[in-house]
């Protein structure tokens, strides 16, 4: 008997921790497969190729939760991204009022993505994917096409400067996934994300704004969009209308590898980073392997596929 | 291999562990053929979690299942309908979006050989044969979810009767139907029994235990506690059975002062649900809601809370006309909901226990936005312990909890927030004598301190047991009106079917 109640709790946490076992088992398997893969410098260097994406896929984890889910992601990024390379480019304000206005503007576009899913109950799924066109068109128009090079040395330590050994930003990420905790284990406004996923109208019958909340979600969504923009923008060294195409799709790949569940309700923070680091492990030690750029992807699609399948799988018990 | 073997079904030395529970220890449990065969328990006893491994739901961790003499494992519920045992489940399990005919034959359509196109007109025909049979008036072209859950419940009766199994398991099927369709049901089981079919009967109501079973099995906290025919016990006997214990008064009525008018409602209309509706309920009072399923109730508290508009009509509170157009605005202006239909309404499922019973209390225990999680857990606590609500920890997903349990997750939820006017609807449907009995006292107990309470059943002994004061609904209309003394069952029922006007 106590034995049996052991093992199930020993069950349980190895449900809890799959993916960080995944992980580890890619991490060793690498380790012994080449040399280069367990190299501090390489492992600074997955992290930092991650960054843009955890910080997507962050903003990916709250919409998912609430039962959504934000297709825009990447057209936003790079509205917000041109929007700040022009400013600097064309000296209409300091480098930092630039950065924010490209996320401001982004956050504005997801207000009106949460807007218009509020109030007018279309699906997530349709609002966003027409906002990543229009999104994607409004970067286009405003750049006329051309993508603006060469900024200010001063906006680039953002994306290629670093603190002691650590990468700028990495430490952006790390910030992004603490406040994010933060605001979903300990707010009320994160309680009601729970809530809303778990069953909208048994959230608004206890009294909950939905439609604020939802608005709310969206609206970080875009903003994190848009600061992952900035900091790609300071990356390349260029406000790039094409940037960031199928991005959301990574990030909601690492959401869901990380356990959140599509269907609402249910997911962490520490998860989505897992689920963001194994996508760039994966990334990464295909490159190590010099596997090409078009099997990476069907590697990719594979894990993210296996993944879900593993998800459904251990939830189904109940 | 003998078939002349007394027993259908046995099974023997059932154990399933869940984490944190077991949910049956050692369960041994056998059906005779053609018997109508009454499982009672707690909630949370093992039940349906019993029935489950029948059905190949679940897989148990230890036991054996031997059907007609013969030793058979069944893995899935496939498994299960081939060896012709089939379930009503206590969660109404329709595809709402699809006809009833689809519903019922699901997975079983005639369709055209091979081509594998569906043959509608005779789908529909052998539903309305069936339905007829069955004596159901039901659309088989009515879309499932155009109807209320007696419709939908008694959809699921047909279905199940529609495999001509030996062996129908009927898991509280007659929470969501009125007096009317019970007596259906019961028509439906005797006929079924007649034909040789056993069939399994879970239920909290033991009238209705007493009225259609042969035998009798009761579990508690998962083990098998005894069997036993029905002639055998009497009330008293089967409670202590289910609970260890004797519950002496199911209805802890208390006299309590009456003090002044709460609330007031003054001829509210909402097109195609209710009309004219007005009523009055006062400090400490609990005014009863009787009437049939579908007479409106649910829909008249639904508009009071400011989850649907209402059309016309007002509402005062403490004497001062209010606009509900939100349940935020309801819970600010102290009126708390319990409603109907939990899974819906009530719950987030894939949450914990205590997310579900702070959801409409997070400003109590938030400061500047943030969680006091000592706060909460503390207030969670003690609302477990106060309705012994079964659950290994406050963190526990919901889903897994036993129906009766997540109802009361649903009343701590809302006893949290204080009202000063509570609307139960339907507040102790599938739960227990035990949980029930405790229902009523906090009931009692919370009119005491000053709380205005309008409950509504469809069990009259509840109406009757509890109530100060009693409004009887029909078609979407108040009928009449019953003080305490006043009412009787002949009384409110002769009314609820739209007799002429009483009362008054
Ligand atoms: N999937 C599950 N995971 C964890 N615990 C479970 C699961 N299913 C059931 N349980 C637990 O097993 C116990 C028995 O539950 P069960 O649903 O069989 O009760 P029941 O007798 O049908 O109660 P009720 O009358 O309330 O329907 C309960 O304590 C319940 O919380
Ligand atoms: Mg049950």
């Amino acid at each position: 008997m106590e034995n049996k109640i052991g093992s199930i709790n020993y069950r349980e946490l190895l449900n809890k921790y799959k993916m960080v076992l995944v992980l580890i088992c890619m991490v060793i398997i690498m380790s012994i497969v080449s040399e280069h893969f367990l190299t501090s410098q390489n492992i600074i260097n997955i992290i930092r190729q991650i960054s843009i994406n955890a910080i997507l896929a962050i903003g990916a984890t709250f919409v998912i939760i609430t039962g959504g889910i934000d297709l825009s992601q990447g057209s936003v990024l790079a509205v917000s991204g041109v929007i700040a390379a022009s400013f600097i480019k064309h000296g209409y304000a300091s480098i930092f009022i630039a950065a924010i206005t490209g996320i401001l503007v982004s956050c504005l576009l997801g207000f009106i993505n949460g807007l218009t899913i509020a109030n007018f109950k279309v699906p997530p799924f349709v609002v966003t994917l027409a906002m990543m066109t229009i999104a994607r068109g409004i970067a286009y128009v405003y750049t006329d096409g051309r993508p603006i090079v060469d900024l200010d040395k001063r906006f680039l330590v953002l994306g290629q400067g670093s603190l002691g050994f650590l990468p700028y930003p990495i430490i952006v990420m790390i910030i992004v996934a603490v406040l994010a905790a933060i605001i979903l284990y300990m707010t009320k406004f994160g309680r009601y994300v729970f809530s809303i996923g778990g069953n909208i109208q048994a959230a608004r019958v206890s009294g909950i704004n939905t439609n604020r909340i939802i608005v709310l979600v969206y609206t970080l969504s875009g903003l994190l969009a848009g600061l992952a923009g900035v900091m790609l923008a300071s990356r390349i060294n260029t406000g790039q209308p094409q940037a960031g195409q199928s991005y959301e799709m990574d990030a909601i790949a690492a959401a869901v590898i990380g356990g959140t569940s599509l269907s609402g309700g249910v997911g962490t923070i520490a998860g989505t980073l897992v689920g963001a680091i194994i996508i760039g492990v994966i990334n990464n030690s295909l490159n190590l392997l010099n596997v090409s750029q078009y099997y990476q992807l069907i590697v990719k699609g594979i894990v993210i596929a296996v993944a879900v399948i593993i998800d459904v799988k251990s939830q189904k018990k109940f | 291999m003998n078939g002349s073997s007394e027993y259908l079904l046995e099974m023997r030395n059932i154990s399933k562990h869940f984490p944190g529970v077991q949910a049956l220890d050692d369960v041994t449990f056998k059906v005779k053929r053609g018997e109508i065969h009454a499982l009672v328990g707690e909630n949370g006893a093992g039940k349906s979690t019993l029935m489950k491994v029948l059905l190949g739901i679940i897989q148990p961790d230890k036991g054996e299942i031997i059907l007609k003499g013969e030793r058979v494992k069944i893995y899935n519920p496939r498994i299960a309908l081939s060896l012709g045992l089939s379930m009503i489940h206590q969660e109404i399990s329709l595809v709402p979006e699809r006809t009833v005919a689809e519903n019922i034959w699901l997975g079983r359509e005639p369709t055209l050989k091979r081509v594998g196109f569906l043959k509608w007109s005779e789908l529909f025909s052998k539903t309305e044969k069936l339905l007829k049979e069955l004596d159901l008036i039901i659309n088989p072209k009515q879309k499932v979810s155009s109807l209320n859950v007696a419709g939908m419940q008694m959809v699921e009766i047909a279905r199940a009767v529609s495999y001509n199994s030996d062996l129908i398991i009927m898991d509280e099927p007659t929470s969501a139907l009125s007096e009317k369709e019970v007596e259906k049901l019961f028509n439906i089981i005797r006929s079924l029994k007649e034909k040789g079919t056993s069939v399994i009967y879970i239920s909290h109501k033991l009238d209705e235990i007493f009225k259609i079973a042969d035998r009798v099995t009761a579990l508690r906290d998962g083990q098998y506690i005894g069997t036993s025919d029905i002639t055998q016990v009497d009330h008293q006997t089967l409670i202590s059975m289910m609970v260890g214990r004797e519950i002496k008064n199911i209805f802890p009525k208390k006299q309590i002062e009456i003090g002044n008018t709460v609330m007031e409602v003054k001829g509210i209309s909402r097109k195609g649900a209710f009309e004219d509706i007005s009523f009055s309920v006062r400090k400490g009072e609990i005014l009863g809601i009787a009437g049939l399923m579908g007479a409106g109730r649910t829909e008249v508290v639904r508009a009071i809370f400011g989850i649907d508009p209402i059309d016309s009509g007002s509402i005062f509170i403490d004497n001062e006309k209010v606009k509900i157009d939100s349940p935020k605005k309801a819970i600010k202006l102290g009126i708390g909901l319990v409603t109907e239909d939990r899974k819906k309404y009530g719950l987030a499922l894939c949450r914990s226990v205590k997310e579900n019973i702070s959801m409409a209390n997070m400003d109590k225990f938030c400061k500047l936005s943030f969680i006091s999680r000592k706060k909460e857990l503390k207030a969670c606590q003690e609302m477990i312990r106060l309705l012994s609500i079964k659950t290994p920890s406050h963190k526990q997903t919901v889903s897994s909890l036993s129906g009766g349990n997540q109802q009361k997750v649903v009343l701590a939820n809302w006893l949290q927030t204080q009202p000063k006017i509570l609307i139960l609807d339907e507040p102790t449907r599938g739960i227990d004598v035990g949980a029930k009995s405790e229902i009523h006292k906090l009931m009692t107990q919370f009119a005491e301190e000053g709380m205005a309470i309008i409950m509504i059943s469809s069990e009259l002994p509840e109406i009757l047991g509890m109530s100060d004061r009693i409004l009887v609904m029909h078609e979407g209309r108040v009928k009449g009106e019953f003080s305490r003394d006043e009412a009787s069952q002949e009384k409110i029922l002769a009314c609820a079917v739209g007799g002429e006007q009483s009362g008054k």
